[in-house]
């Protein structure tokens, strides 16, 4: 141990390491708060967090897991994204070969695929938490906006993800969800078309699927994922109010 | 820091100066913006074009059916690619949507019964495309048909008609 130290201490003093990261040991509380300052991926994070907050019972984690959830999609989802073709009639062989000839691929199509279920229980077991704590009063209400938009986008994930297997499941899910669209009024019609590229489910469908899929919807959730864990700390860290009221 | 307003020096004031005339900062950000909304209301135009597509590869939806003798009378006939049914009945020909108007499901003609079902929801209809029962909200369309020049029965799907309009042959 003593020699990795030695190795860190010095790695620490050569012009590489200070040139990415400009502050020295976190040692004091000034230090610590630089070093959080001056990260992108951590600086929209609260610098000092009560230690209320980080017990179980204030949140049960439902945010971070739904967060962790998330990561572990776009890993997953980049990786089955190789194998994949959104073409008929490849899209659903590529879908058997995921399951029966590629090495491991079935643990990583099934990772995805429970990964996601369980992401929309997670979202909705954080809201249904929130709400109940009360946390969409104010100053949260923006923030309790974007959670609603979140879960708008975790389940638009979920339903453009349904489409590309390409089987019977799929088919007919889309065809009776798209059909629903189609019952707005007005407009209905118009909006299903421009959704399906088309009347009925098919190359279109499948394509504009996997781009809203694997590109568009990731990119608005990263975004308003970020804002999200941003306002958190803008509007005065996580609430623990009914715990602080009952002590104090 | 206090919360009380101050008047910004810098701010565009909307409304004229003495002389009744706009200052030159107000009219160049009303320009600015002007400019920026009608590249918006345009750009969003050409988008939703882009993404309407101009040719589809869908099944055609006006379409030959055959000769007519190909379907005997009292008989009902699923046309799986067209999603039709060609209904031949002592009055005459019809096609029957396929398609079940509640959610887009395809029905299923079940001679034993003698109804057209959808395996989704449960909607029942009768051969001529009546409802029997929900949920779906209106009965099977029924689309144009009519013979060709060489006598062969042509669908149009695009062409709703009247139930009672049926092909005499």
């Amino acid at each position: 141990m003593a020699g990795a130290d030695i190795i860190i201490e010095r790695l620490r003093h050569t012009r590489v390491w200070r040139s990415i990261f400009r502050r020295g040991p976190a040692l004091t509380n000034r230090t610590r708060s630089l070093a959080v300052f001056g990260n992108l991926f951590l600086h929209f994070l609260p610098v000092k967090v009560r230690e209320k907050s980080l017990r179980a019972r204030a949140t049960y984690y439902l945010g971070s897991f739904s967060f962790l959830l998330f990561l572990m999609l776009v890993i997953t989802g980049v990786l089955l994204m190789f194998y994949y073709h959104p073409a008929i009639p490849q899209a659903y062989r590529d879908m058997k070969d995921l399951r029966f000839v590629v090495s491991n691929g079935v643990f990583l199509r099934n990772l995805h695929r429970l990964g996601a279920h369980l992401m929309v229980i997670a979202v909705f077991a954080h809201m249904f938490h929130v709400f109940y704590r009360g946390g969409y009063k104010p100053p949260h209400e923006f923030n309790w906006v974007v959670g609603v938009i979140l879960l708008l986008v975790t389940l638009f994930l979920s339903y453009t993800g349904y489409l590309l297997p390409w089987d019977q499941l799929a088919f007919w899910a889309i065809t009776v969800g798209t059909n629903i669209i189609s019952a707005m009024p007005v407009i209905g019609n118009r909006v299903k078309f421009l959704v399906l590229g088309g009347h009925v489910v098919g190359e279109n469908a499948l394509l504009r699927f996997y781009v809203l899929h694997c590109v568009v919807l990731p990119l608005v959730a990263v975004l308003l994922v970020g804002i999200h864990f941003w306002r958190v700390q803008k509007d005065g860290g996580l609430t623990v109010k009914g715990e602080d009221d009952r002590k104090e | 820091m206090s919360e009380t307003e101050k008047p910004d020096p810098g701010a565009a004031s909307p409304e004229p100066n003495e002389k009744g005339r706009l200052a030159r900062r107000d009219f160049l950000s009303e320009v600015t913006f002007g400019a920026l909304a009608v590249a918006g209301l345009g750009s969003g135009v050409v988008t939703y074009q882009y993404f309407s597509p101009n040719v589809l590869f869908e099944p055609a939806t006006r379409f030959r059916a055959g000769n007519p003798d190909l379907y005997p009378l009292d008989s009902v006939t699923f046309l799986q690619v067209q999603q039709v049914y060609i209904v031949r009945t002592k009055d005459g020909f019809f096609a029957v949507s396929a398609v079940c108007t509640h959610l887009g499901c395809i029905t299923q003609w079940k001679p034993e019964d003698d109804q057209i079902a959808c395996p989704c929801h449960g909607s029942k209809f009768k051969r001529d495309g009546k409802k029997i029962e929900g949920p779906a909200p209106a009965p099977l369309p029924h689309f144009a048909i009519s013979l060709s020049a060489d006598g062969e029965l042509v669908v149009d799907k695009l062409e709703i008609v009247k139930a009672d309009q049926a092909l005499r042959v």
